[in-house]
């Protein structure tokens, strides 16, 4: 098994990096997932993806309403890449056959999302990832592209700083193989099951890529951003999409009232997710809250429109709640939904390992700063999938396969024995749950120094316990049990990273709210966190944040 | 809070000759899903149990089971909707028609061999000129289309379909929707091609229209409807109408 690019997960920006790079001539490029393709998270994405398309509209504007969002922590090189080639990628997906929704004259319709100066967000219904990683596959599967269908890497292949291939477990069959790469390209996705019970991700988003980057000696950027989106179920933490807002709906508080009028009486219910999910959180502490939510009130948009645009959402809450939100408004709050932070790499999608590329959620580029902007992400997970692509190319083609020691297999093999052995200790949902208290009691919308060093503490002691952790299934076939041990201590990892970089930031930016330094700090903090592995643990240091045209202003909407 | 007894089925192809059924015991409440009480039995009563999850919110496909006697994606239905008020048990089983891995998770290459079988993309012909910006199409056709668009290749229409467990070369309900999606998009230059592809004994002409795929289809796609569409093109298409 040998590939000149080997892509590790295949949600969009995955999918993407694979389908350009077998257009480049003499690229041997395989995917490796540990789900199908179509089971990606991607595919969850609902409102839709930015890009000025409109005559009205021009893309520098969208690169600052980025850097805006961004609390000005975003790279602006990146931003500006990313937001002059947002059109041309929305109209090769066209191209591709995504059905987007129409206007009347029969281009695309755009809708309105948060923290925008104008409507720039094309859409498909509410299901717009669907339609999306929809697309991807399609291409993918035009092009005969092998994946690697359910593995899962449980190594990076590094030696001295030159990524040589993986470890992967084909999970079905079971046992470890040797994959040797040239370029090993990231595109695995978000973390938010560290926040279990309190999350819009799938079981699936447990930050694997950013974990093996991370041991391998890549540093994690700025992982203490993590995003609260506004509108998510109490119960099972299930989105509902901001295009339910961006359509014309309301944020009510437990009195009726449109309560962002105090928060952003400009942008009212389109302010940013970090501006509306702190807004929430102080209605239902200052009492105006129903049982810790306020309510989404889309009744006045009408049938007709909410089928048409947002039939997700009313099937969502018929499921989950039971409530029809065409007749009657839906209790929400906010949950964890997006990770800000992962593999640090510059605008190229490279790494500090040679060789080692990262796009999508899983990496820090930094298009997002401290606080992403709706319908940002798939525009994100496209663009850089892409470039990861043309640079692993170009860096393949200039290098031959590099050998490597038979240890890393054996070693492998060793220490996921060491699993099966285990007996006695606490179940792992026990452990994963106590993770998801922790992390959203004191890693949440605000933070408090007490409340970050309670949550560290127990993650630290977590990690502990999870190396006793039993696992039931002793077989090799298809071992479900042994995958969510494996991830489970991935996210610990991630989750304990989180917490340091958050204790020492002491500034409040974007997602990151401290009651304890409540303003943002220029002069201090205007810059990236960067975990790297170090002796018993991470040790912080820190990156410049790069500025092209816009100086950092305070942030009103 | 009320108990349901979870009767699954359990097949580990390291220690099983057969398939068999083993009961559990799970607490549910009004918001319970299927999904749940299989993810309360993993985690706190048999951690071997193995079923393929994801999203948990019907959009992903990876949780569709045959849950007493239908297919059902397992995220987005309740406990009480299955059982009603009388307290019946569950039944949960593996998709049909497909070979089984293990417990509850199934092969799902045949049904992907098909959904290959198809030219699941779009096709452009060498001779057009691809736009500058995007096809000009209207938003009904558009919407039409997604509602064949908005399949999650979750494979409960392939377990549900008869003609699918009797015929291994049937292309099934989820490969022939697709083809019917792309074969009318306007954007679309495979249209013969694809008319071609599934025409014969192995595609549109061999359902009986017994309408199982439409039942139980979680996304509302209606697979019956658009194999009959695409045999109406098929004949018009014979006889020289286009």
């Amino acid at each position: 098994m040998q590939h000149d690019i080997l892509v590790i997960g295949a949600g969009l920006a995955g999918m993407r990096a694979a389908v350009r790079a077998a257009e480049i001539p003499k690229i041997n490029v395989a995917v490796l997932s540990k789900v199908h393709p179509l089971r990606s998270h991607s595919g969850a994405a609902e409102g839709g993806i930015n890009a000025a398309l409109t005559p009205e509209d021009r893309w520098e504007d969208h690169a600052f309403d980025t850097v805006k969002g961004s609390d000005y922590i975003g790279d602006q090189d990146a931003i500006e890449f990313m937001c002059e080639e947002a059109p041309a990628e929305v109209y090769w997906l066209e191209h591709a056959g995504t059905l987007f929704n129409r206007d009347k004259a029969g281009d695309l319709d755009i809708r309105a999302f948060g923290g925008a100066v104008r409507p720039r967000t094309a859409f498909v219904h509410d299901i717009t990832g669907h339609a999306l990683l929809n697309t991807l596959y399609e291409q993918l599967t035009a092009r005969g592209i092998s994946v690697y269908e359910e593995w899962f890497v449980t190594r990076l292949i590094v030696e001295d700083g030159v990524c040589k291939g993986v470890v992967a477990w084909d999970v079905i069959n079971g046992g470890l193989n040797v994959i040797q790469a040239k370029t090993v390209i990231m595109a695995t996705g978000g973390n938010g099951r560290i926040y279990h019970g309190r999350t819009t991700n799938a079981w699936s988003c447990t930050g694997d890529g950013m974990s093996l980057a991370y041991q391998a000696g890549a540093p994690l950027g700025d992982m203490e951003f993590v995003q609260f989106h506004p509108t998510t179920l109490k119960s099972n933490g299930v989105l509902l999409t901001e295009a339910n807002r961006g359509e014309g709906g309301y944020l009510r508080n437990a009195l009726g009232e449109r309560f962002m009028a105090n928060y952003a009486p400009e942008k009212m219910e389109l302010g940013p997710h970090d501006l509306v999910s702190r807004a929430e959180t102080i209605e239902v502490l200052e009492g105006r809250g129903i049982d810790g939510c306020v309510l989404l009130d889309i009744t006045h948009l009408g049938e007709a429109k909410i089928m048409h645009k947002l039939p997700s959402t009313r099937e969502l809450c018929e499921a989950f709640l039971g409530i029809d939100p065409v007749h009657e408004p839906v209790p929400v709050r906010p949950g964890q939904h997006y990770t800000m932070g992962g593999i640090r790499t510059n605008r190229y999608a490279e790494t500090e390992i040679h060789g080692l590329y990262a796009a999508g959620e899983c990496a820090c580029v930094s298009v997002h700063g401290a606080n992403r902007l709706g319908a940002n992400s798939l525009l994100d997970t496209l663009i850089f999938g892409r470039v990861a692509a043309e640079r692993a190319a170009e860096y393949a083609r200039s290098t031959a396969y590099q050998t490597f020691s038979d240890s890393w297999l054996t070693s492998e093999e060793e220490r996921i024995k060491g699993y099966v052995g285990r007996t006695g200790g606490q179940k792992l949902a026990t452990i994963r749950n106590e993770q998801g208290i922790a992390m959203a009691e004191g890693m949440g919308v605000f933070r408090t120094p007490e409340r970050m060093q309670r949550a560290l503490e127990k993650i630290k002691e977590l990690q502990e316990r999870v190396q006793q952790a039993p696992i039931d299934d002793k077989g090799a076939i298809f071992n479900t049990d042994l995958l969510g041990a494996v991830e489970l201590e991935n996210m610990l990892e991630q989750a304990e990273i989180i917490c340091l970089g958050a204790i020492a930031r002491k500034e409040s930016r974007g997602a990151h709210s401290r009651l304890d330094f409540d303003k943002r700090d220029d002069e201090n903090w205007m810059k990236h966190t960067l975990a790297y592995l170090g002796e018993g643990g991470p040790r912080l240091a820190y990156g410049p944040v790069t500025v092209t045209h816009y100086q950092p202003e305070e942030r009103k909407y | 809070m009320a108990q349901v007894q979870v009767k699954v089925l359990r097949y580990d192809p390291q220690r099983d000759a057969e398939p068999h059924h083993q009961d559990f015991t799970v607490e549910y409440v009004t918001a319970t899903t299927i999904l749940d009480t299989l993810v309360a039995i993993k985690e706190f009563q048999d951690g071997s149990l193995t079923f393929r999850r994801s999203c948990r919110q019907g959009i992903c496909g990876s949780c569709p089971m045959r849950v007493n006697d239908r297919e059902r994606l397992t995220c987005m239905t309740r406990v009480a909707e299955v059982i009603g008020d009388n307290g019946g048990e569950l039944r949960i089983e593996p998709l049909a028609n497909l070979p089984v891995l293990k417990d509850l998770a199934v092969d799902l290459k045949p049904f992907f061999d098909k959904y290959r079988a198809i030219s699941p993309h779009i096709i452009h012909a060498a001779t057009r000129e691809l736009p500058e910006k995007e096809f000009r199409m209207s938003d009904e056709r558009t919407t039409h289309l997604q509602q064949f668009g908005a399949c999650i290749q979750c494979g409960a229409c392939y377990s549900s379909c008869p003609i699918v467990a009797t015929d291994d070369d049937y292309l099934g309900p989820a490969a022939l929707a697709k083809a019917y999606r792309f074969a009318n998009d306007p954007r679309d230059d495979g249209r013969t091609e694809r008319l071609n592809l599934v025409g014969d004994e192995a595609g549109i002409w061999r359902c009986h229209t017994i309408f199982n795929c439409t039942e139980v289809c979680p996304k509302g796609v209606e697979p019956t409807y658009a194999i009959q569409q695409l045999k109406r093109m098929n004949v018009r298409k014979r006889l020289g109408f286009g």
